[in-house]
């Protein structure tokens, strides 16, 4: 097994969750820029939902840790006109659900304004979106709406799936000059893994090979990286050798590693936790087929993604609804095995 | 902005003039049900029975019962994430509620929905919402049904002090006051948001005034008070019954526990907390009860221990219930059509 090198090769690295790589990386922005503010709901002394902002808010006050009033809309669009202005908002949502209240300000301010005023302005926001299924939650708190955001033009949208990226990530979102959406996954919050200390960023733009192999490649987003790498564990034990690539970006997706893996595979599954149906999946399947690694597939490309349905409050239900690491594994083993 | 809590000239509650004997207890039974319903539910997340996470609203039970004591059961209501007690006034079953809870196909919401999206359709909870703010529209959309087809029906629609501060709240009061509608604006006070203090969140300092800006009666009322919920939610309700339109109700009370199961309280103090369970609205409303003579203290007793026998009943039927089966996650998605 041939995981990316990414994190063992650095030096001062420390193992720490998910949630605190992203908020050292916060720690780190508020430290050295003055115009960073972090916005949201129960950022301040409650820490946040999912605890990612923590004590952050004793270290710099309530005027850069600030907690919103119960406002999507207006926070959201407060954080876009003070990113336009000479701020570097960070804006959290306090669930990504929310953020369709806020769809107004993030699509048709924030991702159209340097387009429409003709390049004199650039929107650095940074929105942070904390989502995915898995805590019984039900169907307004569970949802993956990356796709959405990934349809509009203007917009930059990650998945970090490791704190290693997290962090990166969300710093190299702050240098970027665009608006950038994370989508951080509530499930991996807790997850640890070695960071390095100090400033370091991840591009937005690069997808990552997690794990190499020759018969088919795996193109997997957020949570559903580590459920293909489990995947991949099961299928080299029946002597399928699956690459695993790790997205990070839906947009701009990176093509190049995708049709170079398939090139090499032969066959393709996406994975992703969105809705199956006119999502993630779709993209990558056509832009492969427009590519010249189509004359190279053996297979139909296939697709795991979730049920065409709102997530269901049922435990059970709610596994059944979104891809898990044994449906990985059947689907790309029948597909090597010419069963579908 | 007024408290209204007792006739002045009689000192006698409002409640106990308004309403029959039979009435007032089977108010307090279900304040008791409210309590328990919520204790048992929290017991069985602690056990690891029930998933996911829940908002409890004990000690607020009495501005869900005062406000649809004023009801009649074809009126309607729209509930919010902290929706319990909201639903169980409303005439709902615990041992249904609790099956939700367990994700059975006999819950209220065939396991799908659990507690943040409790419901009973048929008695006119229209539903807890898992989005802040996002019944109010909806309650207004109901009122306009009303209105249209002449049904006679008003609908209370409840909503938290955080809630105030979204723009669908600002949005459907003008609607709802431009177009006369009968809807009754319900806000339960609790003075925190998640851990936001409605100080550090809102620009006014009753939500009642909020009603100046859109030309409505706004009251606050004690809403640890059963009686004084029930004088100001009838009053208004009449009033949009009779084509004059929305009020808005500002119920002052206090969650006693934390926002969610998932809250380090860092932001209330003990001291505050402990003040308002002095202020239990249940312990308050038997004793007007005892007062006037509605009931006696072995009644209570009574009542007490055949509550406690129902949720101990209902989480049996919950436990013993069905699952939902796998192969019908996508069941009511879209309404099955007859071709
Ligand atoms: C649109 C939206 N924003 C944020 C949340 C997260 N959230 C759930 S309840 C809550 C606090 C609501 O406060 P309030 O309206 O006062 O009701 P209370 O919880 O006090 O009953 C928050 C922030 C949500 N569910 N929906
Ligand atoms: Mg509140």
């Amino acid at each position: 097994m041939s995981s990316a090198p990414v994190q063992s090769a650095e030096q001062d690295s420390v193992e720490m969750s998910y949630a605190e790589a992203i908020r050292d990386a916060l720690d780190i922005a508020l430290g050295e820029d003055e115009r960073v503010v972090l916005m949201g709901e129960d950022i301040g002394v409650y820490g946040g939902a999912f605890q990612v902002t923590g004590d952050l808010v004793n270290k710099y006050g309530e005027d850069r840790v600030m907690d919103t009033p119960i406002s999507e809309l207006g926070g959201a669009g407060v954080a876009v006109g003070a990113a336009a202005t000479g701020l570097r908002p960070i804006f959290e949502f306090q669930f990504s659900d929310f953020a369709m209240l806020a769809m107004e300000q993030i699509c048709n301010q924030a991702a159209k304004m340097r387009y429409m005023l003709g390049g004199e302005v650039s929107v650095p926001v940074v929105m942070r979106f904390p989502a995915g299924s898995g805590t019984g939650a039900a169907a307004q708190h569970s949802q993956s709406l990356e796709a959405w955001f990934g349809h509009v033009p203007g917009l930059k949208v990650v998945q970090p799936a490791t704190p290693y990226d997290a962090k990166g990530l969300i710093l190299a979102a702050l240098d970027d000059p665009d608006p950038v959406m994370i989508f951080e996954h509530k499930i991996l919050y807790k997850q640890k893994g070695l960071v390095p200390k100090g400033r370091y960023t991840v591009p937005l733009h690069k997808a990552e090979i997690r794990r190499a192999g020759a018969d088919i490649t795996i193109v997997a987003s957020s949570i559903m990286v580590h459920r293909s790498l489990e995947a991949a564990e099961l299928l080299f034990d029946k002597g399928v050798s699956a690459e695993v690539i790790d997205l990070k970006s839906i947009r701009p997706i990176d093509k190049q590693t995708i049709i170079e893996s398939v090139v090499k595979t032969n066959k393709l599954i996406c994975v992703y936790e969105g809705v199956k149906t006119l999502g993630i999946g779709a993209e990558i399947s056509a832009l492969v087929a427009e590519s010249a690694a189509f004359d190279y597939l053996d297979a139909p490309i296939l697709r795991l993604g979730a049920a065409d349905c709102p997530v269901p409050y049922n435990p059970e239900l709610e596994k059944a609804s979104v891809p898990q690491v044994e449906n990985i594994y059947q689907q790309a083993l029948a597909l090597c095995r010419r069963e579908l | 902005m007024m408290s209204k809590a007792t006739d002045s000239r009689t000192n006698v509650p409002f409640a106990i003039n308004a309403y029959t004997k039979e009435q007032l207890k089977e108010a307090l039974r279900k304040m008791y049900l409210i309590r328990k319903f919520e204790e048992g539910a929290e017991d069985c997340y602690m056990r690891g029975l029930i998933h996911g996470t829940m908002h409890l609203s004990i000690g607020q039970e009495a501005s869900a019962v005062g406000s649809c004591m004023a009801l009649e059961e074809s009126d309607q209501i729209t509930s919010t994430h902290r929706g319990h007690a909201h639903c169980v006034a409303k005439g709902a079953e615990v041992s249904r509620m609790f099956a939700e809870f367990f994700g059975k196909e006999t819950g209220y919401c065939k396991g799908r929905g659990g507690s943040m999206h409790i419901a009973d359709v048929a008695k006119g909870n229209l539903g807890a919402n898992g989005i802040v703010a996002g019944g109010i529209p909806i309650a207004v959309g109901a009122a306009l049904t009303a209105k249209r087809l002449n049904t006679g029906k008003v609908v209370i629609c409840f909503f938290g002090d955080g809630a105030n501060n979204e723009g669908a709240f600002h949005e459907s009061l003008n609607m709802a006051a431009v177009w006369k509608l009968p809807v009754v604006f319900v806000c339960e006070n609790n003075q925190y948001g998640m851990s936001t203090s409605i100080e550090r969140s809102t620009a006014v300092s009753q939500i009642a005034t909020r009603a100046i800006a859109y030309d409505i009666p706004g009251f606050t009322v004690d809403g640890n008070d059963l009686s004084s919920v029930a004088e100001a939610v009838s009053e208004a309700s009449s009033r949009a019954k009779s084509g004059k339109g929305p009020s808005l109700i500002e119920c002052m009370t206090y969650r006693w526990r934390g926002h969610s199961k998932s809250d380090r309280n860092r932001y209330r103090t003990k001291e505050e907390i402990e003040d308002w369970k002095k202020k239990d609205p249940i312990l308050r409303f038997g004793e007007v009860l005892k007062d006037h003579k509605v009931i006696t203290d072995e009644e209570m007793k009574q009542l007490e221990t055949d509550v406690d026998k129902e949720i101990v009943a209902a989480i049996e039927f919950a436990q013993s219930s069905p699952s939902p089966s796998l192969d019908e996650v996508t069941r009511d998605v879209y309404t099955e059509i007859d071709q």
